[in-house]
């Protein structure tokens, strides 16, 4: 288990340090002034030249990327260029609106799938399973944005049971900031519930098949039990991957549908930072989202654990 | 006895939101499509920070009105020298800053040698460029000496880029900005909201509102719920693309007005074939400019002919120079020797007007044997590609800036265009201060542009603007990149 867990953590940090070459070397190919760009184009040269010493970006390439690496190490993610504040308090800011979001999303999805994907396994064939998987092949094509505006006309627009977007921000009080974070949460979730639903059905069927499931039907133990005690545990595994690998989708979603509801998350940030060219936010905020998912499928591998005893004996 | 409570009940309810209906509103939450990336006008380009602050927080010596004129502002009066040269500022007396700090002519002359210094990051840092000394007469006058007369200087100290700010609080405005304006900055979210409310005790005439919120709304298609909703009540800068999901709609305005952006497909000049005239008149008239319009702006744009704004009182219509002529068109390519056409690339920037402008441009050209490979650029990688390096064929660009036609005089700008009779024209401009001459001198200078056709003049940017019905007193029209909230009040 020990060796198992140092061997997960090594080729996650060597991921980070791989990343971290990829996402300094593309940026910094990408074409485009920074400087130029906050100045626009009726600037002087001289103006120019004056903000770029300010910024440090008539420094040599590989200097920055030390610089910017060491600072990665020591928690100083540097200056952002277009706001002039530390990247840290940027981040600190967004974390506390994208962070909530995709939990509850996770949560949310979670709590719809996994009951849905149980409910059909245990009625292959019936009405209920074709409908409910039919719902879920919908849920799977509809694009996220396009729902997104969808629930914003109903609950929004029509019904004004929600703001249409905005976030007052948690000084605001739990519940307006909470009120603004459910249609985004629903928007993210359903499209995740649905393939997380026929996941957790195909590998429910797959272990229904099982001769120790057909053993304990046999000694008379309740259906009930069987399929949520003996059944679902061991069909936990590729339902718990495919929740790490949604993760990152969930982290690539909210740039979409926080620009739909523009609320000010860490995915409107990155994108923002990206029109403007202020790379220093947009290395940094990637590298955060990296290691997150790194983290993440660190998590989801050590799950794999608590579910199947056989993976906790030290091999 | 329950019926009689009901009654007193809802009686009460009647009166309590009827005096509530007297009283009109008095906060505002408008609707901005991009957030500033800070809050000081004097570092930086981005409009996004004008349109919070100019006027509303901040002012100039001067500030520019709703129809593009040069009105007082911190200096109440002032007057000229017969050579143009000097100019004498009588400033208002009672002003503060939002910190309580007194506002003096120490402050005029700090933040005017600060715009201009050998380290300023002022994006129109030419515009002080004619200054050549600023003095402090006495608390109240100012006197700026220029090193030749500059047509325009009343209006550059208007613009945002020249507002007076203080020297103790000049370095931290970018976060907290600190100004002389009615309205006093209270607090940003980023990436949410910029909140201000009534400064008390103002220098110049009341405000109506109190408290005024700048809600930053990026994505178009979510403007459209945020103003169904009620959540915001203002979207000055509305796209054009969504205007017939309101128009209709009594619950709202819709205000068509003009800006200061002229639309024009920009040619290098110097590269060939665009160095040949008839090239550039084949071009002109391939294109039809009605057909631009309505594809690129949802027909609301002005089309124009020359490089200046219908709305300036300077303007000539030259619409008519090269009109819409196909046979024409091919004449001239025959003339420039390239009667079999030739290929392109146009570079086009994101917005939409230079997206779907492009594509109507490309299949017009088309029919006069010109092939047109359409490149999409993001804005970062026009401004160094096609501004910078002036790596490119035909680009579409809207200039937005107020009185700018000088830029095609401007050695090394990026369309390449050099004239000498036009230059000659700009130079006497620069130097000429009487209303009438000006507009003659830009008169025959927008005549040389369209016959020249460095670039194809397109269309004037429509401003299109969406607010409550019961909202008064927002600017229809754009002649800066503004949102003047002095004199916005909610109607009974």
């Amino acid at each position: 288990m020990t060796a198992y867990l140092l061997k997960r953590l090594l080729i996650g940090l060597a991921t980070l340090v791989v990343a971290s070459l990829v996402v300094f070397g593309v940026l910094e190919i990408l074409p485009g002034d920074p400087a130029r760009l906050m100045l626009g184009f009726e600037a002087t040269e001289d103006a120019i030249q004056a903000l770029r010493v300010e910024m440090g970006l008539d420094q040599p390439l590989l200097w920055r990327y030390l610089d910017w690496v060491g600072g990665l190490l020591t928690l100083d993610f540097g200056r952002s260029y277009t706001y002039s504040v530390p990247v840290i308090d940027l981040v600190s800011e967004r974390v506390v609106v994208s962070l909530p979001l995709a939990l509850i999303a996770l949560t949310l999805s979670t709590a719809i799938a996994i009951p849905v994907g149980v409910f059909s396994a245990s009625r292959r064939g019936r009405p209920a399973d074709t409908i409910s998987m039919g719902a879920a092949q919908v849920g799977v094509a509809v694009p996220n944005f396009w729902f997104a505006l969808l629930l914003i006309y109903v609950f929004a627009v029509w019904l004004r049971l929600v703001p249409a977007g905005g976030f007052p921000g948690w000084s605001a009080g739990a519940w307006p900031a909470l009120k603004a974070l459910m249609l985004p949460a629903v928007a993210l979730a359903l499209p995740q519930a649905a393939i997380l639903a026929r996941v957790t059905r195909s590998a429910l069927l797959e272990v229904l098949g099982e001769d120790y499931i057909r053993t304990a039907r046999a000694k008379g133990m309740p259906r009930r039990t069987v399929l949520w005690r003996h059944a679902l545990r061991n069909a936990m595994i590729p339902v718990l991957t495919i929740l790490g690998l949604q993760f990152a989708f969930l982290l690539a979603g909210t740039i979409i549908i926080e620009n739909v509801f523009y609320l000010p998350g860490l995915g409107r940030l990155v994108f923002q930072a990206i029109t403007q060219r202020d790379l220093i936010v947009v290395e940094s905020v990637v590298m955060l989202l990296v290691a997150s998912v790194i983290v993440v499928n660190l998590l989801v591998d050590l799950s794999y654990a608590l579910v199947d005893p056989r993976l906790r004996v030290n091999r | 006895m329950r019926a009689w409570q009901s009654i007193l009940a809802a009686t009460a309810v009647a009166l309590a939101s009827s005096t509530m209906a007297m009283a009109a509103r008095t906060d505002l939450v408008l609707g901005v499509p991009l957030e500033p990336p800070h809050l000081d006008p004097t570092a930086g380009a981005a409009a996004a920070i004008d349109e919070v602050l100019y006027t509303n927080v901040f002012e100039g010596l001067t500030r520019i009105g709703s129809k593009g004129e040069v009105l007082p502002a911190l200096a109440e009066s002032w007057t000229v020298s017969d050579d143009g040269k000097t100019y004498t500022f009588k400033l208002h007396t009672g002003v503060k800053f939002h910190d309580g700090s007194d506002f003096n002519a120490d402050d005029v002359k700090f933040s005017l040698d600060r715009a201009r210094a050998e380290n300023s990051t002022n994006a129109q840092k030419k515009l002080f460029a004619a200054i050549d000394t600023v003095e402090v007469v006495d608390p109240t006058t100012v006197k700026v000496s220029l090193k030749h007369p500059e047509g325009q200087f009343l209006y550059n100290m208007g613009i945002g880029d020249a507002i007076i700010v203080a020297p103790e609080s000049a370095e931290t405005n970018k976060e907290k900005p600190i100004g002389t304006g009615p309205f006093k900055f209270d607090s940003w979210a980023k990436g949410s909201s910029i909140k201000l409310s009534k400064t008390d005790g103002y220098w110049g005439d009341a405000v109506f509102l109190d408290k005024v919120e700048f809600r930053i709304v990026p994505d178009a298609a979510a403007a459209i719920p945020a103003l169904l909703s009620g959540d915001v009540q203002a979207f000055p800068f509305f796209q054009p693309d969504g205007v017939s999901q309101i128009e209709g709609d009594p619950r709202f305005k819709v205000v068509i007005g003009s800006t200061e952006g002229e639309t024009i497909l920009t040619m290098n000049n110097k590269k060939p074939p665009f160095d040949k005239l008839e090239v550039r008149q084949a071009i002109a008239s391939a294109i039809d400019r009605k057909a631009v319009i309505d594809a690129a702006s949802n027909g609301l744009g002005q089309p124009i002919g020359s490089f200046m704004s219908p709305a300036n009182p300077a303007y000539v219509d030259l619409t008519a120079t090269y009109p819409h002529d196909v046979a024409k068109a091919k004449e001239y390519l025959k003339a420039a020797g390239l009667e079999g056409g030739f290929s392109a690339t146009i570079k086009l920037p994101p917005p939409s007007y230079a997206r779907l402008g492009g594509e109507v441009i490309a299949s017009q050209l088309r029919e006069v044997g010109i092939n047109l490979e359409i490149i999409p650029v993001e804005w970062a990688d026009w401004l160094s590609k096609v501004f910078t390096d002036k790596d490119f064929d035909l680009t579409i660009v809207s200039h937005t800036e107020a009185n700018d036609i000088d830029i095609f005089s401007r050695p090394g700008y990026y369309f390449q265009y050099e004239n000498p009779e036009f230059n000659k024209l700009i130079e006497e401009l620069a130097v000429t201060n009487d209303e009438a001459k000006r507009n003659e001198l830009l008169g025959s200078a927008q005549k040389i542009l369209a016959q020249d056709v460095p670039a194809v003049f397109l269309y004037e940017l429509p401003k299109v603007g969406v607010w409550d019905a019961k909202l008064e007193g927002l600017w229809d029209n754009a002649p800066i990149q503004a949102n003047d909230l002095t004199k916005v009040k909610w109607l009974e």
